[in-house]
């Protein structure tokens, strides 16, 4: 279990990733139990399986052209599920672009997700979620807002409610990570911070990017209680993010976790890694991939012999095609839709281009 | 009524703010203990304590940034650029999302905030404390640009720019920070966002300008008194949105148009309100319409900053060139 004296075991200096389970899914020790109950894991498997098929989904629907531009998820969902499991209904959760399970958990739908990679604002309602921030696009920039997020959890003395912000690795050399971090630290803002070290910005390697050991070695620096998780284990992650935010609930400030992961598929759909890394590399880390290493688990707890796992993934993907489908069939954009959102009470100005545009369209027909 | 310069007019609108709604939150850099560099929120943080009046980390993306988060979690804060040139670090904040949120979230989350900018020349200061940038703010959807020219506006307009729903940048010309002294009433009143003012009937011409300004455009007018020239001085006071009636009923009375900016000329709110002119005035003109701004130049440190700074001499000479074209 996480606590001071671990947590200074694992100090950032010391570059060594908190792990519980082994590239095969073996506990690395044999006293140890998972601080997920025997439901939530056979849960967090049906449901890292949901985020995998969905995703492979998404690319596919890419290359058919029913869908622009995506950012994949494969390989990083152990993050993504276990951030679901600890994250509350009462927290917030502050996206980059690539959490897929994460949203899903907080009661994003499938169909919005689909709705605003198919290029439709509509898609960032999350009618049924609670406090999710849209997509970020630019890199970093939504770190700054958690930070004024964790204030307003101070400021309204809201009990038992923490904020979770994501970021990437190329994301850490943006100012705002710095200054996010420094904010929520000086503040003692209950954020909890959560870089996915998948390696790559684009094509860029980490080893561009910083010249620190890791990446959690930079929350200490903000005086930020820092951790480098093994981000394909979905045990350490869930302990890791569990412990960060009793820590920051309890009024302790914010706490930051590097889970180090691969990406495996491309950055986006519109990139293509093969240019600028090796077969070798993605094979190696195949070999920790975090579907694999839980179901590992699993076979080696004998929790369960998830036998029904073709017919479970046909079930998903009926689900996932529907929900596409509801999204092709969402109503046309109109002219409104452009304008009406941009103000509380739309301006004259505002109202004077729209009339003007709705003229000509009338004039054309 | 008690008579006020445009700095205690803004810091009796934070205070009434402060005091009528425990949302509002005012931060920045030595806006807390100091009370600002300026003093404009000098007295608010023994007033309101420090939860709601406090000096942040010095980083203006980060006040930016931060302010979006309060302000989509119910808060109302009030954040301060402590100088015009240092608001560019938080342009990625300002263009990226605070303007956006809003749109991007089909109106789940607002961005009710207002960012104070102390701005312009003439105090002779040092680089990047002389600036005029509000062309950026006002050529980005999503935002409303504010700015006072006098006491009295300073009050009601930072009083209806906390109380919008929307961002707000609320800028300050600091040369008359202290320069202008005016009545003004002790209890809360609004002004419209998006509103000009008439500040002088005239007949011959219509000079329109904004801020520090309006100053020059009013002694401008004086001297012209003897000539017999009769100027209709127009004050913006929201560069977005803009007034077009005002500036369009007033110029097809007058057949003329003079546009006073401190900003620079190419791409600058001159040009729009020109824009408007030439739209809605046309069949009234007289003379082309014609602007009076800054430079295409960074604005000179302070020994040079008396060829860049428009007096009234220069306006009154446009004026003349105008009404004789």
């Amino acid at each position: 279990m996480l606590n001071k004296k671990t947590l200074d075991k694992y100090h950032p200096r010391h570059d060594a990733a908190y792990q519980l389970i082994d590239d095969d899914g073996k506990p690395q020790s044999k006293t140890w139990k998972p601080s997920m109950t025997d439901e939530q894991i056979l849960n967090s498997y049906r449901d890292l399986l949901f985020e995998r098929t969905a995703d492979l989904m998404a690319v596919s629907y890419q290359r058919q052209g029913r869908m622009y531009t995506y950012p994949p998820n494969i390989g990083q969902e152990a993050i993504h599920i276990a951030s679901g499991l600890v994250i509350r209904e009462q927290d917030w959760l502050v996206p980059a672009f690539r959490e897929l399970g994460a949203w899903l958990a907080k009661g994003v739908s499938l169909r919005e997700i689909f709705l605003y990679f198919k290029g439709n604002e509509d898609g960032s309602r999350f009618e049924k979620a609670n406090r999710v921030l849209p997509v970020s696009v630019p890199i970093a920039s939504q770190l700054v807002h958690a930070s004024g997020l964790g204030y307003a959890i101070n400021y309204h003395k809201e009990k038992d409610t923490a904020v979770f912000a994501y970021v990437g690795d190329g994301g850490t050399s943006e100012g705002d990570f710095h200054e996010a971090l420094n904010f929520a630290a000086v503040w003692n803002a209950p954020v909890v911070f959560v870089v996915q070290n998948n390696q790559f910005a684009i094509s860029v390697p980490l080893k561009m990017q910083t010249k620190s050991i890791n990446l959690a070695i930079k929350g200490e620096a903000y005086g930020i209680p820092s951790l480098l998780v093994d981000g394909n284990d979905i045990f350490a992650m869930h302990e890791a993010l569990s412990y960060a935010r009793q820590q920051a609930v309890e009024g302790h400030g914010p706490f930051l976790i590097e889970a180090r992961t691969y990406r495996v598929g491309a950055h986006t759909t519109s990139d293509d890694p093969s240019k600028y890394r090796s077969k070798e590399e993605e094979e190696l880390w195949a070999k920790k991939d975090p579907l694999k290493r839980l179901k590992g688990y699993i076979a080696h707890a004998q929790l369960d012999p998830l036998k029904d796992e073709e017919e479970l993934i046909a079930g998903y993907k009926r689900q996932i095609d529907s929900e596409f489908e509801a999204a092709e069939n969402h109503p046309e954009y109109k002219v409104e839709d452009v304008f009406s959102y941009m103000y509380h009470e739309m301006p004259d100005e505002l109202k004077r281009q729209k009339n003007n545009y709705e003229n000509y369209l009338r004039g054309a027909k | 009524m008690k008579v006020m310069t445009l700095v205690q007019a803004i810091n009796d609108a934070l205070d009434i703010k402060l005091k009528e709604d425990k949302e509002v939150v005012v931060y920045g850099e030595d806006v807390g203990v100091e009370g600002g560099v300026f003093r404009v929120t000098e007295g608010l943080q023994v007033k309101h304590g420090v939860a709601r009046v406090f000096d942040s980390p010095l980083a203006e993306s980060g006040i930016a940034g931060s302010a979006l988060g309060m302000a989509i979690s119910g808060m109302k804060p009030v954040i301060e650029m402590q100088f015009d040139g240092f608001s560019y670090p938080a342009f990625n904040q300002i263009l990226s999302h605070i303007s956006r949120f809003r749109n991007r979230t089909r109106g789940k989350f607002t961005v009710p905030l207002v960012i104070r900018i102390p701005y312009g020349g003439g105090i002779n200061a040092l680089e990047h404390h002389s600036e005029s940038p509000e062309a950026y703010f006002g050529h980005t959807p999503g935002l409303k640009v504010v700015i006072p020219s006098t006491p009295y506006d300073a009050k009601g307009l930072l009083i209806s720019a906390i109380e919008d729903p929307d961002p707000v940048i609320f800028m300050e010309p600091k040369r008359i920070y202290r320069a202008i002294k005016q009545e003004v009433p002790a209890e809360a009143y609004r002004i419209p966002l998006g509103k000009a003012k008439v500040l002088q009937a005239g007949q011959d011409i219509s000079v329109i300008a904004y801020g520090a300004m309006i100053r020059e455009a009013q002694k401008a007018s004086a001297m012209l008194k003897s000539k017999g020239h009769s100027v209709e001085l127009i004050d913006l006071r929201s560069i977005w949105p803009i007034d077009r009636e005002t500036i369009a009923k007033s110029v097809r009375k007058t057949g003329r148009a003079l546009v006073v900016t401190e900003a620079p000329q190419s791409y600058g709110p001159a040009a729009e309100i020109i824009s408007v002119i030439n739209e809605e005035a046309f069949l009234s003109l007289e003379a082309p319409p014609r602007r009076l701004t800054g430079f295409d130049t960074v604005i000179p440190l302070p020994m040079g900053e008396k060829h860049y700074m428009i007096s009234p001499e220069r306006i009154a000479a446009e004026i003349e060139r105008l009404i004789s074209y």
